[in-house]
């Protein structure tokens, strides 16, 4: 049964969310992948601020295709996490609660999860028309000029994710794949 | 000579961009149905139920199955009695491309250059085009649109004739093992064995074209695509990484002769919106 939750997520969320829970998310999510993370992390050196007040919040590393006339998004299903490993700790220690995406993490995001309490969900790869149907609105708050890489900001409803690296830094793609590996 | 006008190259382009992005092939949700059923992961069985639930979703709803609808890879089969006319070629296929990718409201995904300014090209081309002249008086064109998730956990390795088809085996299970759950599981693992490695990687991408549940001819290398599968489904990944029975569909083999001296091997990885389509014209 998938726990129901809203973001911005609460500490209390955060701490009761275990790795392998499946959730259904309301609320606000910002979108980010590649260019935008380097733009962010490139702002936050420069001690510039964000076009997007980060903190407390959650990212979804994700390209939606174009809206179709009258749509709200088109298809919008995750996009590999590992890529913005290198950008991720900065975001956390600025204080970023959530990250959805697909895929492996590193250890240093890992460790930066656990050291500022994050979580790493994942939404199902592959799956972007089933993804697009629970995003009720979608604007675009920062970057226009990258596209599919812009900055949306997303009102999601019921969004199925599950829980992949929770706050004490437990995985499922660890845990998961040693319950049923066989060689 | 048999004439071929490019616009209806063009709008036959177009259609397969689109239509090949929406609709998933029957074989691979005859794939999707019995992984429902063999799956032993109650959280795995949940995710390709929600698999299936999206590509009916696309379908209904006339929207692509997955948000990276690809780098637009064709694999022309040109009759020699054939001739084109009111323009080439190359030229339809891509203006095909950018008709698709824009009226079918796809996501442009390419990039400029590769390592310099890598700005979007806004409309999804240039196209893959890999022409082969046949006998006849036909066009005909398949288009693979490849995503870059699974795409990038992709591997070419030189091995050495002793290496033997324990090589094989163990560089298949080494590339899957490491791709984890990047590619999007469950997968089709193409693989190329043989030739050089423009050859090796080609067929490789060729193998992902071969529907799912039919096996190479020659009973060997069949064999070794049911006992990769096998192995491959004992890594534990699962679908989508979580744990798991079901981390591959399929596995597909294509050989090519080989020098003395090698044994190229390329295995081209397909997450599971395993997309392509064909039209003759």
């Amino acid at each position: 049964m998938a726990k129901t939750i809203s973001s911005p997520l609460t500490e209390d969320i955060i701490n009761e969310l275990k790795s392998g829970d499946r959730v259904l998310l309301n609320g606000i999510i910002y979108t980010g992948r590649d260019s935008a993370h380097k733009r962010l992390v490139e702002m936050l050196n420069r001690n510039e601020e964000l076009p997007v007040d980060l903190k407390g919040q959650v990212i979804y590393y994700v390209g939606p295709c174009p809206a179709k006339p009258g749509a709200v998004i088109g298809s919008a299903g995750p996009t590999t996490s590992g890529r913005m490993d290198a950008y991720a700790p900065i975001l956390l220690e600025y204080g970023l609660k959530g990250m959805i995406g697909k895929g492996l993490r590193s250890q240093a995001v890992k460790d930066s999860m656990v050291k500022h309490g994050a979580v790493y969900f994942a939404a199902i790869g592959g799956a972007g028309a089933l993804l697009a149907q629970c995003i009720r609105e979608a604007e675009v708050v920062a970057f226009p000029d990258l596209g599919p890489e812009a900055i949306y900001k997303l009102k999601v409803e019921n969004f199925p994710l599950t829980v992949v690296i929770d706050r004490n830094g437990n995985d499922l793609y660890a845990t998961g794949r040693d319950k049923y590996k066989k060689i | 000579m048999r004439k071929i006008q490019v616009e209806q190259i063009i709008s036959a382009v177009e259609s397969l961009c689109i239509r090949s992005n929406i609709e998933l092939p029957q074989d691979v949700r005859i794939a999707l149905d019995k992984a429902l059923e063999d799956e032993a992961s109650p959280l795995g069985r949940e995710i390709i139920k929600d698999i299936i639930k999206n590509t009916e979703i696309a379908k209904e709803e006339y929207i692509p199955i997955c948000q990276d609808t690809g780098f637009a890879v064709f694999f022309l089969k040109l009759g020699q009695d054939v001739q084109i006319v009111g323009g080439n070629l190359n030229d339809a296929i891509n203006e095909g491309v950018r008709r698709g990718y824009t009226n079918g409201y796809l996501r442009k995904s390419i990039v400029t250059d590769p390592f310099l300014k890598r700005v979007n090209t806004k409309d999804n081309t240039p196209a893959i085009i890999h022409t082969e002249i046949v006998p006849g008086d036909k066009l005909t064109i398949t288009i693979a649109p490849k995503g870059g998730g699974s795409e990038n956990m992709s591997a070419l390795r030189m091995l050495k004739p002793a290496d033997g088809v324990e090589g094989i085996k163990n560089f298949v299970i080494e590339t899957v093992d490491k791709a984890g759950s990047n590619p999007c599981p469950p997968i089709v693992v193409g693989v190329g064995v043989g030739g050089t490695i423009d050859m090796t990687t080609l067929i490789a991408k060729k193998a992902l074209l071969r529907p799912l549940g039919e096996h190479h001819p020659q009973p060997e290398v069949a064999a070794l695509e049911k006992e990769l599968l096998e192995e491959i489904n004992k890594l534990g990944i699962g679908p989508q990484g979580f744990g798991g029975t079901t981390t591959a569909l399929a596995v597909n083999i294509e050989t090519f002769p080989a020098h003395i001296a090698s044994m190229p091997v390329a295995i081209n990885i397909q997450c599971h919106v395993a997309r392509h389509m064909e039209v003759e014209i």
